[in-house]
């Protein structure tokens, strides 16, 4: 139990009106804890306050009943006792009559109200006692905005609990509610109040019951804030919206059908307000209250509501022309007025039966305009005015048909025949052959085929609910199924003339979208399935011989992606064959054609576009685009055909970059890709061919590309197929010899190798062979067994030394995925395989230290100094073999080995290599070529950073299955840097300095911004040296931007604060600097933004550098680039403002 | 501010459409965008409408010649009588102080014919003495400062 003199410290503390407002929210904290925790019981707790709540002082009663108040709403889900509830309930219920400490007692029944009930929750009994002393004793309108809230709440908290004990109470509780909301004005308040409303019409359903008698009193409080419209748009009351506060007017509004006498002529009344807004909200509180009022009720307006949206909609709408409409519609855009007005059109169509839908179709205004539909003849004789009746007419008979089945059944009866006679059809006799009149009005197929896509919408609309043979006998269903045949001769014909000469884009819009949802019905709804693909043919007819009229030809693709997407989301077996038979079959084939003049580059993006639609289209597609390339791949390789070079290389890019990421990892596809796979292997063994002349690097590229996105979808079995395939064909082959000398390699020396053997003396089959073999390594999954893989290690290393750069990926790769433990002996553990890589002589050679000390030793580990490669004897093998570390020490880095340690320290040697090397070594090349040898060394070293941090498109990712630890780089970036940093410190060489910030630069510009943070003070004096020395040489000019960058965000960043501002004089001081560089406009542009953002540092700090920021800003505004002048002017002015006004403009004029 | 408007309803024109920001020779031409880039953003010291809107100054107004480093720019005030030329002229020569380089002569006039005091505006305009002391005046330094704002942005 807690002492006593504990608690009441917390309500003396409450009660004092001295303390503030923070220390009595603390207190009352501190009391309901200790209730929480059950060291204090509320009863002895309120014997305790007797005091501070029976006192005559009403402040403190005011203090202490709110203290209990607000403790019970602390302990809203605290389980409380019966007993407790009811007495507290009693007391507060009483409370509410005394109205100097109301909102104590407010506070205090709303905690109680709002209890759940696993905690136990109030009776019914003292619920209505509390919501009889509330109607009795409080005046809400009298009350302030706080007060009036939490009035509110409470209310809403009882009608929507206990709307058992409120409904008895009848009459009491709408007058009471009524004169509480009377005149409210705070949207809080009114948010709240509407609420109660809905409530109210939720509770009080009789129709002739209490709620009947009163509702136009009612009504009359809540119709007046409609519409809703802030007087003060800036007031503090923020939290509360206008859409949410007009929300919930508008539910309120729909109730109960018994405001109906009330509500529809006020909105049908605000519909001819000028103001828009107020017309806007009228349709959609109409969209929202007609379906709930009811059709009985809403009948008798259907007049009203009939004129007053074609006024919106025909007489004058209010669209907006869109030119030139890239669907190529008629080009009108719907205001939001007329979307709430078709809206509206659409609810009361659903709901009506009868007077409204006659009021539409005896509309004389509709009608004179259909029997005048053969003026609309040609698109461009059409003026504006008679675009937009037309437009709007088809809006409006499309909404209104797709809601409502007895409203298509009117159309079709009245409407629909006339339009067929304009255009020279008959309803009745579908069998007549359709004769193309010279001319088809434009006017009447364009309303023809928005009501056909109307009924489409329709038919797939109740196909949801009813099957389809119950509705397919309706009336208007038999009249389009008789005339569908004359539609098709229609819409072909329409797109036959549009094809002839330069049509209209609306003519061709029209007749391609005909045709598109004559072939999207649903199946078995349109009698002739033929028709289907007869309309399919069609249309690739047109799209494979029309490709130069561009907008004629992206529709067709779209309406063919539309159909295809259509019948793969509604599982047509049969319709999908047919469209795999014609628009897939067409497509592919007519790649692998030669006589005809469809451009492959057109075909291959209609191929992309329909590969979208669906896994089994772009698998197909997949097969056909195989089909082809293995038709032509061995015109290239067997034959040495170059012609089709270019085709191949764009098929296989197709194929790799746009259908194959469509198909999913697990799936049907697995076959398909392995046989490809297994077919370029074949390919290229059977090929003879032993020379390219042009473009092979593009094909063998292409392949490689390719190969590496098909090996990546496979899984671990397919994948080990291949690499069978692969080392089986390499085994056959002249580079074999290579594979087996595992042993013997690591004696060759070097220079007997490339004696020896050496890349150019590769075939041309044999590099084809070593490259797309690399690239198969690149994607393997880490489960991938691969067979004979000391060899192919070995074999890597050895093309490695040759400069073949794939292999050197394939290395990374392998590298990152082999595993730490083998289970059988075939296996490779990672281990054995760095001692296999390490203890080649590439590495080493022509160094004094036995290769054999270069394999792992006992400890696993691996003697670093066998990774020296500080000899130059042949700086292209050096520059070779840096490139493979790289690569092979990104792969340790991303899985995390400790390996990397001795890459980076390879490299680190390589960096600092100065003059007291083997001079040996160098004896044929004179001083300068010494030089230039050992700079061309280290900077391969600097940029070997950049592999190690940087992203790679082109192995080691997600995508081709590489282990990624988590924040690898900002582990990297926290070991190097202080190695890089030391390693600064001691060089004096100019050269060697000057790598190493290369290095860092790299190191720093790909590290993750906050480990740059985390170091931000000792990193800034180095960044700054480093800009200073690499913007000495313009090739670095590149790494100057990217370390600029990084200061730049230490500049803008609040936590660099500290270190900026410390460092304030040698920022400025080089940036002021990297103002005036010649070389690169980026870099002046971002040094002038930097020095803004210094502009903003404490004035103390920067004043002094003001004399020499101005004078390099002012001589920038003399720069020949625009963006830097203007970058300039800003940075002056930033920079002038730091100066008292009048001293800074004796500064200006002085200048 | 005034508590009487001078020209209480100014005509408000349309702004031009800006150029490009990049231009795609290697060398931008020097300063021949002065306007776009400097002047056309300028606010009317009396309404909250830029320069350009109310056609106080046009491209057409603006002379520059890079070789021998002059501009001269003419503008014209709303109303004959405005005394607000000085301050808008005062506000067109500081801010192509701040935005030139040094190098550049800056001559500011109204245009002939269209204000009653003509040439004691310009005399005043392009005398530095007293533009220098007119920038001492710590509130005329506040109310060219707020006319420029905007163009800074």
């Amino acid at each position: 139990m807690a002492i006593k003199s504990d608690y009441v410290k917390y309500i003396e503390t409450y009660v004092d009106s001295s303390s503030t407002q923070s220390q009595q929210a603390a207190s009352v904290n501190e009391v309901a804890s200790l209730v929480k925790k059950d060291l204090l019981t509320l009863e002895t707790l309120v014997r305790e306050m007797q005091m501070y709540l029976t006192t005559t002082d009403s402040i403190i009663r005011a203090r202490g009943v709110l203290f209990l108040g607000e403790l019970l709403m602390l302990l809203i889900s605290k389980p409380l006792e019966d007993t407790v509830l009811h007495s507290l309930a009693g007391f507060f219920s009483d409370r509410l009559a005394d109205w100097k400490a109301l909102r104590g007692a407010l506070v205090g029944c709303l905690a109680l109200i709002r209890r759940e009930a696993d905690v136990g929750t109030v009776s019914s009994a003292d619920a209505k006692s509390i919501l009889q002393s509330y109607m009795q004793n409080l005046q809400v309108q009298s009350m302030g905005q706080h007060d009036r809230k939490l009035c509110f709440q409470l209310l809403e908290g009882l009608m929507s609990r206990y709307p058992g004990e409120v409904v008895p109470l009848g009459e009491t509780v709408l007058f009471g509610v009524c004169a509480a909301i009377d005149g409210e004005k705070d949207p809080q308040c009114l948010v709240l109040s509407f609420h109660i409303t809905k409530i109210l019409g939720g509770l009080f359903l009789d129709s002739s019951g209490p709620l009947a008698d009163i509702a136009d009193e009612l009504f009359e409080l809540i119709g007046c804030y409609f519409p809703i419209h802030f007087t003060h748009p800036k007031s503090e009351d923020v939290e509360v919206k206008k859409e949410e506060l007009s929300r919930e007017l508008m539910m309120a509004f729909a109730s109960t059908p018994l405001f109906e006498p009330f509500s529809m002529p006020l909105l049908l009344e605000k519909l001819s307000s000028s103001l828009p807004s107020a017309k806007i909200e009228s349709f959609r509180y109409l969209s929202y209250c007609i379906p709930k009022y009811g059709a009985a009720r809403v009948e008798k307006y259907a007049e009203v509501i009939w004129s007053s949206l074609k006024e919106v909609l025909y007489i004058s709408p209010s669209t907006s022309l869109v030119e030139p409409d890239p669907t190529g519609g008629m080009g009108f855009q719907d205001s939001e007025m007329t979307t709430q007005a078709l809206i509206l059109l659409q609810e009361v169509v659903q709901i009506d039966n009868g007077p409204f839908l006659s009021k539409i179709i005896c509309d004389e205004d509709i009608n004179t305009f259909l029997n005048g539909l053969t003026q609309f003849q040609n698109f461009s004789d059409i003026a504006l005015e008679g675009k937009q009746k037309l437009h709007a007419i088809s809006r409006i008979l499309s909404f209104a048909t797709k809601s409502s089945v007895s409203f298509c059944n009117k159309l079709f009866e009245k409407f629909f025949p006339q339009i067929m006679s304009v255009l020279g059809l008959s309803v009745e006799d579908s069998s007549k052959p359709y004769i193309p009149s010279s001319q088809v009005s434009f006017g009447a197929v364009y309303l023809c085929t928005e009501l056909l896509d109307a009924c489409r919408l329709l038919v797939l609309d109740m196909g949801k609910s009813i099957p389809l043979g119950d509705f397919a006998d309706e009336q208007w269903c038999c009249v389009l199924q008789s005339s569908c045949i004359s539609l098709y001769n229609l819409y072909a014909s329409v797109l036959e003339a549009s094809t002839a000469d330069s049509t209209s884009n609306a003519c061709v819009y029209s007749g391609v979208k005909g045709l598109q949802i004559l072939a999207m019905f649903p199946e078995g709804f349109l009698p002739a399935s033929k028709s289907y693909e007869d309309i399919l043919q069609m249309l690739i007819l047109i799209f494979t011989s029309n490709f130069d009229k561009t907008f004629l030809w992206n529709s067709i693709l779209s309406a063919l992606c539309e159909i295809g997407l259509f019948i793969s989301g509604s599982h047509e077996l049969e319709k999908t064959a047919i469209f795999e038979r014609i628009v897939l079959y067409n497509m592919t084939s007519l790649l692998g054609s030669d006589d005809h003049d469809f451009p492959s580059d057109l075909n291959l993006q209609a191929i992309a576009k329909i590969g979208m639609i669906g896994q089994n289209f772009s698998l197909n597609l997949l097969q056909g685009l195989d089909k082809i390339i293995f038709a032509k791949l061995p015109e290239v390789y067997v034959s040495g055909n170059e012609k089709s070079i270019g085709l191949i290389v764009k098929l296989l890019h197709c194929y790799s970059s746009e259908l194959l990421p469509r198909i999913n990892e697990a799936g049907s596809s697995e076959e398909v890709l392995v046989s490809f796979a297994a077919n370029i292997w074949d390919i290229i063994g059977s090929s003879v061919v032993s020379n390219f002349d042009y473009q092979e690097t593009e094909l063998l590229g292409a392949t490689m590309a390719t190969m590496k996105n098909i090996v990546g979808k496979c899984s671990v079995r397919s994948q080990e197929i291949v690499i069978k395939k692969a080392v089986g064909l390499i085994s056959s082959s002249n580079i074999s010899p290579w594979m087996a000398a595992t042993s013997d390699t690591t004696m060759l020396q070097p220079d007997q190798l490339n004696e020896r053997y050496c890349y150019e003396s590769f075939s041309y089959r044999d590099k084809w062979i070593t490259s797309i073999f690399a690239s198969v390594m690149v994607p393997l999954r880490p489960q991938t067994q691969i067979p004979s893989i000391r060899s192919i290690l070995q074999f890597f290393v050895t093309t490695l030394h040759f400069g073949h750069v794939p292999s050197a990926y394939a290395l990374g790769s392998l590298v990152n995925k082999l595993p730490l433990k083998t289970r059988t002996p075939e296996e490779c553990s990672l281990e054995e395989a760095l001692g296999i890589i390490f203890s080649n002589s590439i590495w080493n050679f022509c160094c004094n230290i036995d290769a054999k000390e270069g394999s792992a030793d006992a400890n696993g580990g691996i003697d670093i100094n066998s990774l020296k490669l500080c000899t130059p004897s042949s700086l292209i093998v050096q520059v070779h073999a840096i490139v493979g570390l790289a690569w092979i020490g990104k792969g340790l880095l991303m899985r995390g080995h400790e390996a990397i340690k001795i890459v980076t320290i390879a490299l680190m040697r390589c960096l600092l290599v100065d003059g007291n090397f083997d001079v040996e070594m160098l004896k044929d090349v004179g001083v300068d070529g010494k030089e230039h040898a050992l700079v061309t060394l280290m900077r391969s070293a600097a940029d070997a950073f950049q592999v190690l941090m940087s992203e790679s498109e082109v192995c080691l990712n997600k995508k081709y299955h590489a282990t990624v630890r988590p924040l690898y780089k900002q582990r990297f970036f926290n070991t190097v840097l202080p190695i890089l940093l030391s390693s600064v410190q001691k060089t004096d060489s100019q050269t060697v300095r000057s790598m190493l910030y290369r290095a860092f630069a790299h190191v720093v510009s790909d590290a993750p911004f906050g480990a740059i943070m985390g170091e931000a003070q000792k990193l800034l004096p180095v960044l700054l040296d480093c800009l200073s020395v690499l913007s000495k040489d313009t090739a670095n000019s590149d790494r100057v931007y990217d370390v600029l960058l990084v200061l730049s965000g230490i500049l803008t960043d609040k936590n660099g604060r500290e270190a900026v501002t410390e460092n304030a004089h040698i920022i400025s001081k080089q940036l002021i600097s990297l103002v005036s560089y010649s070389h690169m406009m980026v870099i002046r542009v971002t040094a002038i933004q930097c020095l803004v953002a210094m502009s903003e540092l404490p004035h103390v700090r920067i004043y002094p550098f003001r004399p020499q920021v101005l004078p390099a800003i002012t001589k920038a505004l003399d720069d020949p680039k625009r963006i830097v002048r203007q970058e300039a002017v800003k940075c002056r002015q930033a920079w002038l403002v730091l100066l008292s006004l009048c001293s800074s403009f004796k500064v200006l004029l002085k200048l | 501010m005034v508590s009487q408007l001078i020209n209480a309803n100014p005509v408000v024109y349309e702004k031009k459409e800006r150029r490009s920001r990049c231009a795609p020779s290697d060398v931008d031409e020097v300063i021949s965008l002065t306007f776009s880039q400097h002047l056309r953003d300028i606010k009317d010291p009396e309404h909250p409408y830029s320069l350009e809107e109310l056609k106080v100054i046009t491209e057409d107004a603006i002379e520059v010649d890079d070789q021998r480093s002059y501009v001269r720019v003419t503008f014209t005030p709303t109303v004959e009588h405005c005394s607000m030329a000085t301050i808008i002229g005062l506000s067109l020569r500081v801010k192509l102080m701040r935005s030139l380089p040094p190098r550049f002569k800056v001559d500011i006039r109204v245009a002939p014919g269209t204000h009653a005091t003509e040439a004691a505006v310009n005399k005043q305009l392009n005398d530095k003495e007293r533009v220098a002391a007119a920038l001492e005046n710590p509130g005329l330094v506040d109310m060219v400062d707020e006319c420029l704002a905007p163009s800074y942005a």
